[in-house]
């Protein structure tokens, strides 16, 4: 407002009674309205409790480091104080369940409730992506709710399963290979065919009606499917007369499977859970369908 | 009203009116319809994939390469093109100024098509810096910063030659988005090459460094693209549809001043709880509080230029478009303080509350104030009184109002939905919700939001219809002005007719 010639500008708005600042672009003026009372006691009062936080929380850089703030705040005890509650929770279980076997978890309904419960939702979120929320399984993921087995049924077997995983690549996961018949020549594709046919004749009970695939089958397959077909846990050979099938059970499913051969992978557990969430999930995936005692 | 100046320090009259390149601002009003619905188009499509993942074609229509050609589309293309066109329309009518060189001018609209093209392709080809709405390579962004100097020295030089000897707070604003989008694109993008024939390229910063530096870009190209651009859209049109004066001078500095001030400190809030450091994330928080009343200076300047016009909004539809953008800019810049609080941010965070909120901004204030600012625009530059029909524009807005109403409550519950299943827990402290079973509850908010994109959609497209028949001179049957005088209607395809009848 310095300028004389602009103050001479300076007009009072005939709607509000208002000055304006005496400018004037393309039809625009400003009215000299003072800042809302409001406005400014709630910016100050922002800045007041800003000026406060900084206090009290780490807030400014310093040579070495940064303030510490007067409440002695980090982040890292803040995650501890939230997870305190259930933490403590699960603790009223935990020494008990840590140091129970799956014995006396079968016989201790809260320790069998606690751990399924805390099966279940470890399961949901690692076990589900493959085997479905519900552990129905999908094409190459077994179903779980059923009591056909391919490594084992029994609570340990499965936890021997969870810890290291198939074809997961340690000393101690479970490990096997289905030849691949057709793709490394080991038999015809007759042959396969003819196989194809006897394997469905399996799951149907007439399968000795089949001859010249029984002799294939007891010479290529018997060894670790077993001579009538009911598979075996040791090598991880899926039962072939439950009608259960890991990978379709069509004609072209069982010749691809047979032709090019099957080998699923389960990851490891061990060193992505600790040992009471696995054999949490041991407990709930053997009350899922048909556990084996 | 321009009677009364009295300035005469330069050389021409005060009533001289330049021969302002109005050429160029239409230009950019064109791209900005395109654009619009291309990038709102985009949004609704993958708003859809969200609710029917089978709708993610392979390869290139994944929705991982359509969410930035979304966000790059109605951020950088339909509100770059809506701020070229109006801050070259402001800057030359406010300084009395034909803007300054007509190459270049041309230049910066050829060179932004260019960019958003040349972005928008290699989104769809994969060809991605990973870094939120700074996707494109390094080739795109040397284009773009060849392309904003140009508009930088176009808008400058316009300033430097004006013919009034103060700047209008409008201007202000705008070069305070150019310059800072400057600085924020060239610090964001210091990157590597691994090759020159070859569109990859490694950031410079690497880490937590480089999530900082990323978040002081993404923050501020809200506070400086979004907000500031916008604002100074606001500082024009609001006063100019209303015929009223700026509420507050006084009340525009120190806003202005303590916005940009406090703006540029905020980007930490949206690493809380991360491998930021505490001190990095309590100054984000703080200065994001302190930002709520230099944020509000703008939508009272805003609202209350209409005290003693309160009238004109009952009838006018594209004054009620400005001040419903108002309106939702207030509401985005509360909840943005609120969301920056550390407390506020644990439930918030990674949910589609974030998503929400800034669609209340992007949909509510930047959509809302750029349609109001064509609206005006629109008529006056192809030389009609009004629009083909504000009954149309009416229609616009209550059909993308009720598109924003949709989007945003289904994001607020869908949010903070998904915020308590996370963290809700049993009475043996086990986890009672897994993340694919949120996702499963937020199904049916997923359709609500397609449902308010496609509402919003719709609103863009009776509005580029309506832009068509204004420009084609058109006056639709039963139609009163602004101020509700009826005006006589004007069909051009019917020409001969209309002149039998006479």
């Amino acid at each position: 407002m310095s300028d004389k010639k602009q103050e001479h500008d300076v007009e009072i708005d005939d709607v509000s009674g208002v000055e304006t600042t005496g400018h004037e672009w393309d039809g625009l003026k400003e009215l000299n309205n003072p800042l809302p009372r409001w406005w400014l006691w709630v910016f100050y009062v922002c800045i007041l409790w800003s000026v406060w936080y900084f206090v009290v929380y780490p807030a400014w850089p310093v040579p070495g480091g940064a303030t510490e703030g007067t409440a002695g705040y980090t982040q890292y005890k803040e995650l501890q104080e939230s997870q305190r509650e259930i933490v403590a929770r699960q603790a009223a279980y935990l020494d008990e369940f840590e140091s129970a076997s799956f014995d006396e978890i079968m016989n201790d309904p809260a320790l069998y409730e606690f751990a399924n419960a805390g099966g279940a939702a470890a399961f949901k979120d690692n076990c589900a992506t493959c085997h479905g929320t519900g552990g129905a399984g999908a094409p190459g993921y077994p179903n779980l709710n059923d009591d056909d087995w391919l490594w084992g049924g029994t609570l340990s077997e499965i936890h021997q399963t969870l810890l290291h995983g198939v074809r997961a690549g340690n000393e101690d996961t479970h490990i096997s290979q289905m030849p691949a018949f057709g793709k490394d020549g080991l038999l015809t594709t007759e042959q396969i065919e003819i196989l194809v046919e006897y394997v469905l004749a399996l799951q149907d009970g007439d399968a000795s009606a089949v001859t010249e695939g029984h002799e294939l089958f007891q010479q290529n397959c018997a060894s670790c499917h077993g001579p009538d077909g009911k598979g075996s846990y040791e090598f991880g050979a899926p039962d072939l007369t439950d009608a259960i099938w890991l990978y379709g059970g069509t004609y072209e499913d069982v010749f691809y499977t047979i032709y090019n051969a099957r080998a699923g992978v389960m990851p490891a557990w061990k060193a992505r859970l600790d040992e009471n969430t696995i054999r949490q999930l041991a407990v709930y995936v053997h009350q899922l369908g048909g556990g084996e005692e | 009203m321009t009677t009364k100046s009295t300035s005469t320090h330069m050389n021409d009259g005060p009533d001289y009116k330049p021969d302002y390149n109005m050429d160029i601002v239409k230009m950019f009003v064109i791209a900005t319809s395109f654009w619009g619905v291309v990038g709102m188009a985009a949004g609704v499509f993958i708003a859809l994939q969200m609710a029917f993942p089978v709708l993610n074609i392979e390869p290139y229509l994944t929705f991982g390469r359509l969410r930035p050609l979304h966000t790059s589309g109605v951020i950088f293309a339909f509100g770059g093109n809506a701020l070229f066109a109006t801050s070259y329309y402001v800057v030359q009518r406010t300084c009395r100024a034909r803007l300054w060189n007509d190459g270049l001018a041309r230049f910066t609209f050829w060179g932004y098509q260019a960019f958003i093209v040349m972005a928008a392709l290699g989104y769809v080809l994969g060809v991605t810096q990973a870094k939120e709405y700074a996707e494109p390579e390094w080739y795109a962004d040397l284009w773009l910063t060849v392309v904003w100097v140009a508009y930088l020295l176009v808008y400058m030089m316009t300033i430097i030659k004006r013919r009034e000897s103060h700047l209008y707070v409008a201007n202000w604003f705008y070069l305070a988005f150019i310059i800072t989008v400057a600085v924020l694109h060239l610090g964001n993008n210091i990157s590597l090459p691994v090759d020159i024939r070859y569109d990859k390229s490694y950031s410079v910063a690497a880490g937590v460094q480089s999530a900082m530096i990323q978040w002081w870009y993404g923050h501020n190209a809200v506070g400086f693209f979004l907000t500031a651009g916008f604002l100074g859209m606001m500082y024009y049109f609001v006063p100019k549809r209303a015929e009223r004066p700026v509420y507050s001078y006084r009340l525009s500095i120190v806003h202005f001043w303590s916005l940009i001030f406090i703006y540029i400190w905020a980007g930490p809030h949206h690493l809380h709880y991360t491998a930021l450091p505490d001190w990095a994330q309590t100054l984000g928080m703080a200065f994001s509080i302190m930002l709520w009343m230099p944020s509000w200076g703008g939508m009272i300047n805003g609202m209350m230029t209409l005290s003693g016009a309160w009238h004109k909004l009952r009838k006018d539809p594209v004054l009620q478009f400005m001040i419903i953008a108002l309106a939702f800019y207030g509401m985005s810049t509360f909840e943005g303080p609120l969301m920056s609080i550390r407390y506020v941010n644990a439930l918030s965070h990674y949910t589609d509350w974030t998503i929400g909120h800034v669609h209340s901004g992007a949909l509510g204030w930047v959509g809302f104030i750029t349609f109001g600012a064509l609206y005006y625009l629109v008529p006056r530059l192809w030389g009609r009184t009004e629009m083909y029909s504000l009954k149309l524009v009416s229609i616009h807005l209550w059909v993308a109002t009720l598109g924003i109403v949709f989007y945003i409550a289904a994001m607020w519950v869908s949010g903070i939905m998904q915020g308590l299943m996370w963290r809700s827990y049993d009475e043996m402290g086990f986890l009672n919700y897994s993340f694919v079973e949120t996702v499963v509850a937020m199904h049916p908010f997923y359709l609500i939001r397609a449902t308010g994109g496609l509402l919003y959609l719709s609103g863009a497209l009776i509005m580029v219809y309506n832009f068509y028949r204004t420009i084609k001179g058109d006056v639709r049957a039963g139609e009163v002005d602004k101020d509700g005088n009826p005006r006589e209607a004007v069909n051009t395809s019917r020409k001969a007719a209309v002149q039998t009848a006479d």
